[in-house]
């Protein structure tokens, strides 16, 4: 087995933009945002970085393809860039090429860069599909969206559990009614403002039985990560507890979910996969009690009650119990979406994944202002990409 | 013997009241009140004339194994390509062999039973042993005209052959005329039709007549022992008369069906006659007559084997399973009467490559994947490696055909934010009996009829027009089953 990522590398530096909808200002803009923010707290120069990675996704609207604008953008000196994409983990993912980088020795100092600009559609929501399944999927795959993908979810759960869908909107509210909570205290936050119970039950439908409020931010962001290794952190910062990665695992469906007959459509079996291999590695044997604090994939209220259970936090079924007892909630014994999540943070794709991990470095470091949770020890985020039924996942988990 | 060996039919689920039509469009040409009696069938925003052809054809094919069939004429004078055998499309959704032979019979009114006449020549030749006959058509009418209250859709399916007859071919007699009751030029959207007291007096009351007269006498058959005879006319008043005059019993009559369906054309024959089929017995002589640029009158008589013939939904089956199309403006949207905001997500659509498509033309056209001959697993799309973890077989697959599974619901949404004619969007995952699922868009429903574990049939349709490109993309969508 794999010695695995756990120890061997730490995060120098973190930077990220307010999201939203920023109409004002190129994904370019973003990127330098990001990365000044990123620099002044790495303290380091731009000739240090060996190496970069850039995550993308919706290349139609944002910077097109190939990783060439990260350094033509911040005119990186003729170094190693690469554009990673997959779906919503694509932030993570240039994050884990960084990482292993420098894990790997092959680089001192990498730097992870996400970013999105999705509000050149032209509508609300996501760009359609097209042919970003290819050309096969573009003749066969349903007229669906993201929204409505994932309600396919809400429904499976009704059926499985039993739960009417009354009840399961009404759990969904409360997840984000904490959100938008936690959101409204984020200066950096896309959607900040509170929102009741009722309200987000009154909402529009956008995919039955999914509203309005189930649904995240479509948001512009950049976000910004600078790794080395702990040796370097601890010199280039003595008087810092190096804030190191423990885990970071990647699962993707092997096409059980969709095309074989097992899967039960109330939970996501990738996160389910990398969770488990993210716990091992991390040397994790108790989530629920180990887990500080977490950001996850709440591309959807669903998504966020399917992934508590995926990932060990509340038993299967019962995250309904969880939600009810507040055990979420950033004054809960398990905060997730600290900084109001994809909900109200918002979800410019190629950055999301940065974006929780720098909520969780700062968690760590104390640097959360009015939403600091008290003495966290471990960090975990989630993206989730693609449909619940054909899914890509990256778990990451960060402590000192 | 040759003559019928199956048969088929399909209306479209949607009727538009007449009355719905009137209050509409009454204000502008009163007189359509006269005829504003009944429904018409209309075809959702997702049928077109070959969809609603291959839904007939599936219903035929109850009857006779799709591997007996060694061609397909289609009957239409609504085909969505000029260019491209949308008899070809059918036969490939229909999943039928590669060696046969098909061709799209379009222009006239009549081409329904000038294809019929065609098949049995072919099987009377010895050159094939069953042809099936698809007839089916999408009418268009301009708001506020008369056709577009006499106008409906809908398709019929017969197929011809030598074996297990039905129905035997007695003979037929056509005349042909260029007679211009109505007319569409090659660019044109809508009929332009001529005065309906000529049409009604030149046209209906002497060209059938004239075909029918000559039918009797050549197959030398008494007007008053024909069980049934079916021929269009949408003058309701004057439909019956012209059958009555040449001594056919009234009840040997076989309606218009202008309160069920409105007229469809070229299907209107094929539709009548399969209506007839339903009800008819051993020893019936039916005779089946057209009307357009002439006409043409085939007579059959029905065989013992009719009553074997088991499992047909026909056009009665499907005339059941109806709901009402409203208001009007819904139904001018369905058939781009008029134009409605798209919006941009709307207005976006990928572009369709047909390389990809002839690769995997049996999947998409046929819905046919595969099932592992080391575990029995069937899966969709086609796989090479077997997607059961447990076996993983590479390159053990034999083709395997879904469309005529019987399907659950798994999992289903309704879904406002993608663009659909019809919000929402109902799609979800659908699971065969005998293994194997979809993720495939649901039409004919309504979200708040749909449940979990519901039973689904799959149903041809039209997926996307890329009208930038002139393209009609079809795929398989399933249709949820509403136990009346």
């Amino acid at each position: 087995m794999a010695s695995g990522i756990k120890d061997k590398v730490a995060i120098l530096g973190m930077g990220c933009t307010k999201f939203g909808e920023r109409w004002d200002v190129q994904a370019e803009d973003l990127m330098v945002e990001a990365y000044n923010e990123c620099m002044e707290d790495a303290g380091i120069e731009k000739k240090d970085i060996d190496a970069s990675w850039f995550g993308s996704c919706f290349d139609e609207v944002n910077v097109g393809k190939s990783a060439i604008s990260l350094p033509m953008t911040l005119k990186l000196p003729y170094i190693g860039a690469t554009r990673v994409e997959n779906f919503c983990a694509s932030g993570t993912e240039s994050f884990r090429g960084a990482t292993y980088a420098v894990a790997s020795g092959a680089a001192d100092i990498a730097l992870a860069m996400g970013a999105e600009k999705l509000k050149d559609t032209g509508y609300g929501g996501l760009p359609d599909f097209g042919t970003a399944m290819g050309t096969f999927n573009r003749l066969i795959m349903p007229n669906a969206t993201a929204p409505g993908s994932f309600a396919l979810m809400a429904t499976g759960y009704c059926a499985k559990y039993n739960v009417s869908p009354e009840d399961l909107k009404t759990a969904l509210a409360k997840i984000s009614a904490k959100s938008h909570a936690n959101g409204a205290k984020n200066p950096k936050a896309h959607l900040r403002k509170n929102v009741t119970v009722d309200q987000i039950l009154s909402a529009p439908i956008i995919a039955w039985p999914l509203g309005l409020f189930d649904c995240c931010g479509v948001s512009d962001g950049a976000a910004c990560a600078i790794v080395t290794t702990p040796e370097i952190a601890k010199k280039l910062k003595p008087n810092e507890e190096p804030i190191l990665v423990k885990a970071l695992q990647i699962a993707i469906t092997s096409g059980e979910e969709m095309w074989y007959d097992n899967w039960d459509g109330a939970h996501v079996e990738t996160t389910t996969r990398a969770a488990a291999k993210a716990y091992a590695e991390a040397g994790v044997k108790t989530p629920r009690e180990e887990i500080s604090m977490m950001e996850v994939h709440d591309c959807f209220s669903i998504t966020e009650l399917a992934t508590y259970e995926d990932l060990q936090i509340s038993p299967r079924g019962k995250a309904i119990d969880d939600i009810n007892d507040g055990f979420y909630n950033l004054d809960g014994k398990l905060p997730c979406q600290p900084d109001g999540g994809l909900k109200c943070f918002g979800h410019p794709i190629g950055a999301s994944g940065l974006r929780m991990l720098y909520e969780m470095y700062n968690q760590l470091n104390g640097r959360s202002g009015d939403r600091q949770i008290k003495d966290p020890k471990l960090g975990l985020t989630h993206n989730l990409g693609g449909f619940p039924a054909m899914s890509v996942c990256s778990v990451a988990i960060i402590g000192k | 013997m040759v003559g019928i060996t199956s048969y088929g039919g399909y209306i479209p689920r949607y009727r538009l009241n007449r009355g719905t039509v009137f209050g509409a469009m009454g204000w502008f040409n009163p007189v359509t009140i006269a005829v504003a009696q009944g429904e018409k069938s209309v075809a959702n925003y997702d049928e077109d004339s070959i969809t609603m052809a291959v839904a007939a054809g599936l219903d035929a094919l109850n009857g006779i194994g799709r591997e007996k069939i060694d061609g397909v004429y289609f009957a239409s004078t609504t085909l969505p390509y000029k260019e491209r055998s949308c008899a070809g499309i059918a036969a490939s959704a229909l999943d039928l062999r590669d060696d046969i032979r098909f061709a799209d019979f379009a222009e006239a009114v009549k081409s329904g039973t000038t294809a019929s006449i065609a098949a049995l020549d072919a099987v009377k030749a010895k050159e094939a042993n069953n042809i099936m006959v698809l007839a089916s058509d999408y009418r268009m009418g301009r708001m506020g005209s008369m056709v577009e209250q006499f106008y409906g859709d809908g398709s019929g399916c017969l197929v011809m052959g030598d074996k297990d007859v039905i129905a035997e071919f007695k003979g037929s007699y056509s005349v042909s005329y260029d007679f211009v009751d109505h007319f569409r030029s090659d660019d044109a959207p809508f009929d332009r039709t001529w005065e309906e007291r000529w049409i009604r007096d030149m046209g209906y009351a002497k060209i059938i007549p004239e075909a029918l007269q000559g039918l009797l006498e050549k197959t030398k058959v008494k007007a008053e022992d024909v069980a049934k005879v079916v021929y269009p006319c949408y003058f309701g008043r004057d439909h019956a008369k012209l059958g009555t005059k040449l001594g056919f019993k009234p009840e040997a009559i076989h309606g218009n069906m202008h309160a069920e369906t409105g007229d469809t054309g070229a299907a209107h024959p094929l539709v009548m006659m399969v209506s007839a089929l339903a009800d008819a017995k051993p020893g019936d002589k039916i005779i089946m007559a057209s009307f357009g640029s002439g006409s043409d009158a085939l007579l059959f008589e029905v065989t013992d084997n009719i009553k074997k013939l088991k499992g047909i939904e026909g056009v009665k089956g499907s005339l059941a399973h109806k709901a009402d199309l409203a208001p009007y403006e819904k139904y001018a949207v369905f058939r781009n009467l008029i134009p409605m905001e798209l919006g941009i997500r709307g207005e976006d659509e990928a572009f369709t490559a047909f390389s990809t498509l002839w690769r995997n033309r049996r999947a998409v056209m046929g819905l046919v994947g595969t099932k592992c001959k080391d575990c029995d697993t069937p899966q969709y799309p086609p796989q090479r490696v077997c997607v059961n973890p447990d076996c993983g077989s590479i390159d053990q697959m034999e083709e395997y055909r879904f469309s005529d599974k019987e399907g659950t619901i798994f999992s289903y949404t309704g879904d406002m934010l993608s663009f659909s004619f019809d919000p929402p969007q109902v799609y979800g995952i659908i699971r065969f009996k005998g293994g194997g699922r979809l993720w495939t868009d649901f039409t004919d429903c309504k979200l708040e009829d749909v449940k979990v574990g519901q039973k689904v049939k799959l149903s041809f349709r039209r997926k996307y027009y890329d009208d930038k490109r002139g393209i009609h993309g079809y795929f398989w969508k399933a249709v949820p089953i509403t136990e009346s």
